[in-house]
């Protein structure tokens, strides 16, 4: 029956299609989740009243995460071809999309991390200082664990978000669900392929939704 | 072991300096319960914050056990803070982890090994009376069972001072007087000396063997908690101590006894200690020809023996009068005269 209603769709190509955008918003979701937690807790310590409290570099971080969080994804990739030649020496492939995409979220992220870290009860902070405890010590056993469902529920939604970035990434030719949608549905006027790209999409992204809410709940012991 | 030498605290705030400790100079000895009293403002968080450094002060030396707290730094600093624990009005237990594992944090800290430490935890939660709740996390908990978390928690790397930044001030009476009961007990059976601040006089006379009255940054009075509640100097540390020895019906009855008979003598009588269980009035009525009316009676117990205090409107012949004070006097009983005649 889906092939009666799906009838010029490549099963082969599809598939394939979907490893690429998982693989894509996998890595992209990982190395966002490790450099928006770096940037968040630069941008919180480093606030005024906090651990490392210091202006210029809290000015700084926020500017770059705000120059970064601006600009619009179709431009950060035609921007940063460059730097992923660099990197990988060729553009073809999910792995072109990897710098861009990890580049556009992880500011966005970074900012909820902010948000989360800025939530926790300051006096919590000051009794693992009163106990004589490390920064490093806060970090990892303070301020990580008590924002951890906060931080979980933001990178689902960032992750949600990096899985319609990845779409956007067939541009350059990085390959996945959008790609497919866009060379084989739409230019050829296949709709069925269009929509069977779409429905794929959905599912990933229920998934992400699913997993996400699941952690947090079981994270939560507010 | 604690001294404070002319210690000074200012604040910068928006161009505006703000004096929160004020020449502040005071010693506590080793395994006393010392409280600090003053309302809000008055500056005894941030003197408490002073003796773990989590303030530095603008001026001023800061002794605990021979080491002087402001030259320290670092490693030192988080060494010394082992040693200096803290419990707050908040509780401040992480969320994340369960009791167990909220004790354990500050052995975590220290380095202990883990063997060490959940036999050291297990002790802990036998001490402070949650047997049981191990597993518990604190939002299953009542903020009385929170702060005995927060107590097994200070207690984890054996302190020699233990500093309750009002650590009952968001509890209910009853479960105030049980944390304090399990202060009294520490303090003990352990020798911990323990510096607590709060606006409740009820905590000082309950636990304090001395007390310090702060306001505006300044200590006003010091002393024994027997001496201060029997003869307060300053008016805020008078105030203090109505909250816990005035019934708020006093003025009231004073007023309208003044009317019935506006030719009697009000007296405040202080008993304390003995004096409180000797039958000093029946004495007096049998010894003076005077009436006596009882206005308002109150007996307050101190860790060092009991005060109480008893308002009396005398009626009869002055010199009677005089002479009936006289004799109060002389049996070591306080009085005060609150208005003539």
């Amino acid at each position: 029956m889906i092939e009666q209603w799906f009838p010029n769709v490549n099963w082969d190509k599809m598939w394939e299609a979907t490893g690429e955008t998982l693989y894509m918003s996998a890595y992209s979701t990982f190395f966002t989740f490790v450099l928006g937690i770096a940037l968040g807790l630069l941008l919180f310590l480093t606030s005024p009243g906090q651990l490392w409290a210091n202006k210029i570099t809290n000015v700084f971080t926020g500017a770059f995460v705000n120059i970064f969080r601006s600009i619009p994804f179709i431009i950060l990739i035609i921007l940063l071809i460059p730097f992923t030649k660099l990197l990988f020496d060729s553009m073809r492939g999910p792995n072109a999309a990897l710098p861009a995409l990890i580049i556009g979220a992880a500011p966005f992220y970074g900012r909820m991390v902010l948000i989360a870290l800025q939530e926790i009860d300051k006096g919590v902070i000051e009794a693992a200082r009163s106990m004589g405890a490390k920064t490093s010590t806060i970090i990892f056993k303070v301020l990580l664990p008590e924002s951890m469902p906060a931080l979980v529920s933001g990178i689902t939604v960032t992750s949600i978000a990096l899985v319609g970035y990845t779409a956007m990434a067939g541009v350059i030719g990085a390959g996945g669900l959008g790609t497919l949608a866009y060379l084989e549905g739409f230019q050829r006027s296949r709709e069925d392929v269009t929509l069977m790209a779409t429905i794929l999409v959905l599912i990933i992204v229920f998934i992400i939704q699913f997993i996400g809410d699941f952690i947090t709940k079981r994270l939560d012991k507010r | 072991m604690i001294q404070l030498t002319n210690v000074h605290k200012k604040f910068q705030l928006n161009r505006s300096e703000i004096v929160a400790v004020d020449d502040v100079t005071l010693s506590i000895k080793e395994g006393e319960i010392f409280g600090v009293i003053g309302y809000s403002g008055a500056g005894k968080s941030t003197l408490i914050r002073l003796l773990n450094g989590l303030e530095t002060p603008t001026s001023g030396s800061i002794m605990i056990h021979g080491q002087e707290m402001t030259s320290l730094q670092g490693a030192g600093l988080r060494n010394a803070r082992q040693k200096i624990s803290m419990i707050f009005q908040h509780f401040n237990l992480l969320w994340s982890r369960t009791v167990e594992e909220n004790i354990m944090f500050p052995l975590e800290i220290a380095g202990v090994k883990k063997s060490a430490r959940k036999q050291k935890v297990k002790e802990l939660i036998d001490l402070v009376g949650l047997t049981g709740r191990e597993q518990a996390y604190p939002s299953q908990l009542s903020g009385g069972q929170k702060q005995r978390v927060g107590i097994a928690r200070a207690l984890a790397n054996d302190p020699e001072v233990l500093l309750c930044d009002e650590a009952t001030s968001a509890l209910d009476p009853e479960t105030t007087n049980a944390i304090l009961d399990l202060l009294t007990d520490i303090n003990e059976r352990l020798g911990l000396t323990i510096v607590l601040i709060t606006h409740e006089m009820h905590v000082i006379r309950k636990i304090c063997h001395r007390v310090a009255v702060m306001e505006a940054g300044k200590v006003v009075e010091m002393g024994n908690v027997l001496d201060v509640f029997q003869s307060p100097q300053a008016d805020i540390t008078k105030r203090f101590i109505s909250q816990v020895t005035d019934t708020g019906d006093t003025d009231a009855a004073m007023a309208h006894l003044q009317q019935e008979s506006p030719h009697g003598k009000l007296i405040k009588l202080a008993f304390i200690g003995e004096r409180t269980e000797q039958p000093v009035l029946a004495e007096l009525i049998r010894k003076f020809p005077i009436d006596v009316n009882i206005v308002q009676g109150n007996i307050s117990t101190t860790r060092d023996g009991a005060y109480g205090t008893l308002v009396l409107q005398l009626v009869g012949d002055v010199a009677v009068i005089e002479e009936a004070i006289a004799f109060l006097d002389a049996n070591e009983v306080k009085t005060e005269v609150l208005i003539h005649d």
